[in-house]
C-alpha cells in the first residue's frame, strides 16, 4: 500500500489518494491521469494491465489499485 | 424517414399505442418489427450490411461466450483442479487465443463493412491527389446509421470478450440491440450492458415515464423546429459563400453555428430520448449541458458524452496500454529523459483516437484537422496544468469568484467555435483563411447595417430564435442548479400541463416546417 | 395531495390539454388561412359556390378561362339563363371533376360547360395553386378524392386537413382582414366571375415554342372520361369549349384530339377561338394583359354570343318569369353594377386596379 501512495503521490496530481474512494466516479481524476497511473503501475510492479481492468471500479481509491496489482500478480 | 416528417410521428402513435396493445411478452419483438419498417424505409439495402452486422456479432459472441463457459466448467471439475499452476495457465492462454481470433475477425468484419463503404472514396480521392492517379469515385449507398449501429455492435463485441457482459443467445434481441430505431439517426452509441434491462424487459404503462417521454419530445421539437432549422437558413447562407462573408460574418456565422448545431442535436437526442421513456426503455444522457464547461477536456466529457466515452473506452485506454507504446515509453525513458518518456504514451494516445475521432465524423481532411486540433488543445492544457495549478493556489478567491468562472466558460465556448468553422466550412484551407479574416477585416459595421437581414431569415425570425435560445438558456440554468425541470413540475400538474400547452402551440407556430421550409436533414444523420 | 387524487388531477390536465390544443389549432388554422381578400383574389372563389341559394341549368368548370371570360350576369340579363362557374387559377381537371361531383350533390344543371385548356397538364403542377382551388371546399369525400389526386411530391394530405400545419408561419404577417374575415368572406365574384374593369391592348403575341410531344395526357383523358360519365348519369349534357384566349397558345394537334374525342362520344366541342370575330372581340378593347384573358367588355360580349348557343342550340330555359330566382339575379346584378363602377372608379382615381391586383405593372 505505501508503495502505491508512493507513485500516486509522486505524480503530483491534485487529489487525495489516501482517503478518497470516488477518484472515478466524482470526476477527480481524467482519462489522461489514469493513463499516467497505469503507465507508473505498470512499470513499478513490471505487469500489464489489460485493457478490460481499466474500469472505474479499480481506479476509485488506491486500495483498489492496489487489489487489482495483486490479482494481476497472481495471475 | 426524418424525425420532423409527419410520417414518422404517425409511425409513432401507431408503434406506441400497438406496444401497450400487444401482450408484454411481444412488446420487444413489436420494437425490431418497428425498426425494420422504420429501416426498410430508408431503402431495403441497408437491411441486408445490417444483417451482416448482427449476424456476425451474434455467431462471434456466442462462440467466446461457449468457449468460455467450456474453459471455466474445466477448471472447476476435478480434473482441472489437478492441474498445476503453469498447466492451468497454458489452458487458459490457449482458449484466450481462441477467442482472441474471433473477436478479431468479427471486428474486422463489422469495421470493414463501415470503412469500405464510407471511406473508400475518402482513400480514392487521395491516392488520385498523391500519384496524379485518376480512378473514379465509387457510388455505394450509405446504409442509414451505419456509423452508429457499427460502434455499437463493437462495443458489445468487445465487451464480451472483455468479459464484461454476458452474450446474449437470442439472434433476434442482437437484432433489437443493432437496430434500435431511435438510437439510429444520431446516437446516443449505447452499449449493451446499459440497453438489456430495459429493451428487452416488459414494460407496464407507467404513466408519470410516459407523460415525461412525451414532454421531452416536445421539448426536443422545439429546439429543432423553431431554432435550429431556422438558423441553419442562416449558416448555410454564411458558409456556402466564404468569399463574400469574411471577418465579422465568420465569427457571427461560427456563434450562430453553436447554436444551431446545440438545438439540432440536443433536440434530436431529447426526441430519441422521450421515445425511449415513452417506450419505457432507458437510453443513457448524451449531454451534459456542454456550453458551461469550463476546459475543453470538461466539454467533451459533457458533449456527445457516448461518442467520448466510446473513443476514450475502446480506443485511448486499450491504446495506452498497448505493449508495443508501453515499451516505447520505457525507451524514451531510459534513452531521453523520464518526463518525456512518461508523456509519450498519453500524447501517442490522446493523438491517435482524436484523428479516429475527426474521421469518424466524416470522411475528408477537414474533420481529420479538427479532431487534431482538439487533441492539441487538450494536451497544452494538460502541459500548463501545473501553471494553473499553482495560479489557483494563488488566486484562489479570484479563481472561485463568479467573473473567473464566466471567462473560462466563455473562453470555452469561443475555442470550440473557433474549431467547428472546420466543420462550416468543410474545407481546411477556406476554413483557416476564413479564421484569420476574423481578426483581419473588421467589417462589424457592415454586418449590422442590414445585411445578415439578406441571408434568408427576417428580423423576426432572428428575434424568434433569440428568445428561443433564451428559453434553452434559462432552462439549462434551471437544470444545472436544481435538476429535472420536468420533475419539479410534476407536483404542479396545472402549471406543468400549461407550461407544455405553451410550448407545443410554440412549436406549431414557430417551428420552421411545412412547405416554403426545407427539410432539413438532421446534421448527424450523414455521420 | 393523496396519489389517486393527484393521478386524477393529472388525467383531467391531460383532457385539457389536448381540447384545449385542437381548439387552438383550429382557431389558429382559421386565422391564418390566406383570405385572398385583396391582390390575389382568386384563392377566394372555390368557398362562394356555397353560398348560392338557387340552382342553376349551367356550370361551368375549368381555369381562369372561364371565370375571367363569361358573366354570368350577362347571360341571365340576355337570355334568363341561370348559371354559375366553377373555376379557379390553374384549375386541372381532376380539381373541375371532383368540383363537378360535389355539384351534382346539391343540383341538377342540364348543361355542363368544360374549358378544355387545362387538358395540357396531366400531373399535379403547383402547390399553391392546388391550395387556391381546394382549401375552400368543406371537407367531404370530394375533397379527399381532389387533394390525392392533386398533390405535387413534396406536399402532405394532412397539412389540407389542418390548415395551420401549412399556414402557420403566417404568424408574423397576419393583418387585419385576417381576423376580420377568419370565420366569414366577402364574395370577390359574382355566381364565379372574377370582374376586370381595365384594358391593356395586346401587342404581339410570342411564337408559340415547339412542344417534344403533342399527345394528351393520358390521366387527363381518364378524367374526361369520368366528367362526361358524370354528366350522362346525372342527365346533363356536357359541353366543351376552347375559350378564346390568344395565349398560352391552343395548339392544332391539341385541338384535332378534343375534336374527335367529341365526335367518338357525340359531345359538342365549340372552339370559340374560330368565331371571334363573329362574337366581335377586339383584343384593343376587350383583354386586360394583352391577351391572356378578357376584361368586362369582352366577357360580356363572350358572354352574349354564349347565351344564344346555350338557349337556342342547347335549349336552356329562360327563368326571368320565376319570381325568386328574379329576385335572386337581380341582386347579383346590382353588385356586379356595383363591382364594376367601384372598378372604374380606382381607374379613374390610380390609373390602376388598387384593390384587384396586386399593384402597378411596371
Amino acid at each position: 500500500m505505501e508503495e502505491i501512495l508512493d507513485i500516486l503521490n509522486g505524480l503530483g496530481l491534485d487529489a487525495d489518494f489516501e482517503n478518497c474512494t470516488t477518484l472515478i466516479d466524482d470526476g477527480i481524476l481524467e482519462s489522461l491521469d489514469i493513463v499516467t497511473i497505469i503507465a507508473e503501475l505498470s512499470d513499478a510492479f513490471d505487469i500489464t494491465i489489460p485493457a478490460r481492468d481499466i474500469v472505474p471500479e479499480n481506479f476509485n481509491s488506491a486500495e483498489a489499485m492496489l487489489n487489482m496489482v495483486n490479482r494481476l500478480l497472481d495471475e | 424517414m426524418l424525425f420532423t416528417s409527419y410520417g414518422f410521428i404517425a409511425f409513432l402513435a401507431v408503434l406506441f399505442a400497438l406496444y401497450y396493445l400487444v401482450p408484454r411478452r411481444f412488446q420487444w419483438l413489436l420494437l425490431l418489427a418497428a425498426d425494420v419498417v422504420f429501416y426498410a424505409c430508408a431503402g431495403w439495402q441497408g437491411l441486408l450490411f445490417m444483417a451482416a452486422t448482427i449476424t456476425v456479432s451474434w455467431a462471434s459472441t456466442n462462440l467466446m461466450g461457449a468457449n468460455l463457459r467450456k474453459q471455466k466448467s474445466y477448471l472447476a471439475s476435478p480434473e482441472g483442479k489437478a492441474l498445476e499452476r503453469d498447466e492451468r495457465r497454458a489452458f487458459k492462454k490457449h482458449n484466450e487465443k481462441y477467442r482472441k481470433r474471433i473477436f478479431i475477425l468479427a471486428l474486422i468484419i463489422d469495421l470493414g463493412i463501415l470503412a469500405a463503404l464510407k471511406y473508400t472514396n475518402f482513400i480514392i480521392s487521395n491516392v488520385n491527389s498523391v500519384f496524379g492517379a485518376s480512378v473514379g469515385a465509387v457510388d455505394w449507398v450509405l446504409p442509414l446509421g451505419i456509423s452508429f449501429y457499427t460502434f455499437q455492435t463493437v462495443s458489445y463485441v468487445i465487451d464480451v470478450y472483455w468479459e464484461k457482459v454476458e452474450p446474449e443467445r437470442n439472434i433476434l434481441r442482437v437484432a433489437l440491440f443493432t437496430s434500435f430505431f431511435p438510437l439510429l439517426i444520431q446516437g446516443p452509441i449505447s452499449r449493451f450492458g446499459d440497453l438489456k434491462d430495459t429493451l428487452f424487459a416488459e414494460h407496464k404503462a407507467d404513466f408519470k415515464q410516459i407523460s415525461f417521454g412525451f414532454q421531452r419530445i416536445l421539448w426536443g421539437y422545439f429546439k429543432k423546429l423553431v431554432i435550429a432549422d431556422r438558423l441553419l437558413v442562416a449558416v448555410t447562407a454564411l458558409c456556402g459563400d466564404p468569399s463574400t462573408y469574411t471577418g465579422a460574418y465568420v465569427f457571427i456565422g461560427a456563434v450562430l453555428y453553436a447554436a444551431e448545431l446545440y438545438a439540432d442535436f440536443t433536440g434530436g437526442i431529447d426526441i430519441t430520448i422521450g421515445i425511449a421513456q415513452v417506450l419505457g426503455v432507458k437510453v443513457q444522457e448524451n449531454f451534459i449541458r456542454p456550453y458551461f464547461s469550463r476546459s475543453i477536456a470538461e466539454y467533451w466529457r459533457r458533449w456527445h458524452i457516448s461518442m467520448g466515452t466510446w473513443f476514450k473506452d475502446y480506443i485511448f485506454y486499450p491504446l495506452s496500454v498497448a505493449p508495443w507504446l508501453l515499451k516505447l515509453s520505457k525507451n524514451a525513458r531510459k534513452k531521453i529523459s523520464d518526463g518525456f518518456g512518461r508523456k509519450l504514451s498519453v500524447y501517442v494516445s490522446t493523438i491517435v483516437t482524436w484523428f479516429l475521432t475527426g474521421l469518424w465524423h466524416g470522411a475528408a481532411w477537414n474533420f481529420v484537422v479538427w479532431g487534431l486540433l482538439n487533441a492539441f488543445f487538450i494536451l497544452l492544457a494538460e502541459e500548463f496544468k501545473p501553471v494553473s495549478h499553482r495560479f489557483r493556489e494563488k488566486h484562489g478567491a479570484l479563481v472561485n469568484g463568479f467573473c473567473y468562472r464566466v471567462f473560462e466558460t466563455l473562453r470555452t465556448f469561443l475555442l470550440m467555435c473557433s474549431l467547428r468553422i472546420l466543420d462550416c466550412y468543410r474545407d481546411v484551407a477556406v476554413s483557416f483563411r476564413a479564421f484569420g479574416s476574423i481578426f483581419t477585416e473588421l467589417n462589424w459595421d457592415e454586418a449590422f447595417s442590414g445585411t445578415l437581414l439578406q441571408l434568408g431569415l427576417s428580423g423576426t425570425d432572428y428575434i424568434v430564435a433569440g428568445l428561443g435560445v433564451i428559453v434553452m438558456f434559462a432552462v439549462s440554468c434551471v437544470q444545472e442548479k436544481r435538476g429535472s425541470v420536468r420533475e419539479s413540475l410534476w407536483e404542479k400538474p396545472v402549471l406543468s400541463y400549461a407550461v407544455f400547452f405553451v410550448l407545443a402551440v410554440a412549436v406549431l407556430t414557430l417551428g420552421a416546417y411545412g412547405v416554403g421550409y426545407d427539410a432539413s436533414q438532421f446534421i448527424y444523420n450523414q455521420f | 395531495m393523496s396519489k389517486k387524487r393527484n393521478k386524477k388531477l393529472h388525467i383531467t390536465c391531460i383532457a385539457a390539454f389536448f381540447v384545449l390544443l385542437c381548439a387552438t389549432v383550429w382557431l389558429l388554422g382559421r386565422i391564418t388561412q390566406p383570405k385572398y381578400t385583396s391582390g390575389v383574389l382568386e384563392g377566394a372563389m372555390t368557398q362562394e359556390y356555397y353560398d348560392e341559394k338557387y340552382s342553376h341549368d349551367v356550370v361551368f368548370v375549368g381555369d381562369c378561362e372561364v371565370y375571367e371570360n363569361f358573366s354570368p350576369v350577362t347571360m341571365w340579363e340576355e337570355r334568363g339563363i341561370t348559371s354559375y362557374i366553377r373555376g379557379s387559377a390553374q384549375q386541372l381537371i381532376w380539381q373541375s371533376y371532383y368540383l363537378l361531383e360535389e355539384v351534382f350533390e346539391r343540383e341538377s344543371p342540364k348543361v355542363v360547360v368544360y374549358n378544355v385548356q387545362s387538358m395540357k397538364y396531366s400531373e399535379p403542377q403547383s402547390e399553391a395553386y392546388n391550395r387556391m382551388t381546394l382549401d375552400g371546399m368543406p371537407l367531404s369525400k370530394h375533397k379527399i378524392d381532389a387533394i390525392n389526386a392533386s398533390m405535387t411530391e413534396d406536399e402532405d394530405m394532412i397539412s389540407y386537413l389542418i390548415p395551420f400545419l401549412r399556414y402557420h408561419s403566417r404568424w408574423s404577417e397576419l393583418t387585419d382582414d385576417d381576423f376580420r374575415y377568419a370565420f366569414s368572406h366577402d364574395n370577390v365574384t359574382v355566381a364565379g366571375y372574377l370582374m376586370r374593369a381595365d384594358v391593356k391592348p395586346m401587342t404581339k403575341l410570342p411564337t408559340a415554342p415547339v412542344l417534344e410531344d403533342y399527345e394528351i395526357g393520358e390521366r387527363c383523358w381518364e378524367y374526361l372520361d369520368k366528367m362526361r360519365e358524370l354528366c350522362d348519369a346525372n342527365g346533363a349534357t356536357l359541353v366543351l369549349i376552347k375559350s378564346p384566349s390568344l395565349w398560352p397558345h391552343w395548339y392544332e394537334q391539341w385541338d384535332g384530339q378534343i375534336s374527335a374525342y367529341a365526335e367518338k362520344y357525340g359531345l359538342r366541342y365549340i372552339n370559340l377561338l374560330n368565331v371571334s370575330d363573329e362574337i366581335g372581340l377586339d383584343m384593343q378593347t376587350d383583354t386586360y394583359d394583352g391577351g391572356l384573358h378578357l376584361n368586362i367588355y369582352g366577357a360580356e360580349k363572350l358572354s352574349k354570343y354564349f347565351a344564344g348557343i346555350l338557349s337556342d342550340e342547347l335549349g336552356v330555359p329562360d327563368r326571368s318569369a320565376d319570381k325568386d330566382i328574379a329576385a335572386d339575379w337581380q341582386a347579383k346584378s346590382e353588385a356586379y353594377y356595383a363591382l364594376y363602377n367601384a372598378q372604374l372608379a380606382e381607374l379613374k382615381e390610380y390609373g390602376y386596379l388598387k384593390s384587384w391586383t396586386l399593384g402597378e405593372e411596371k
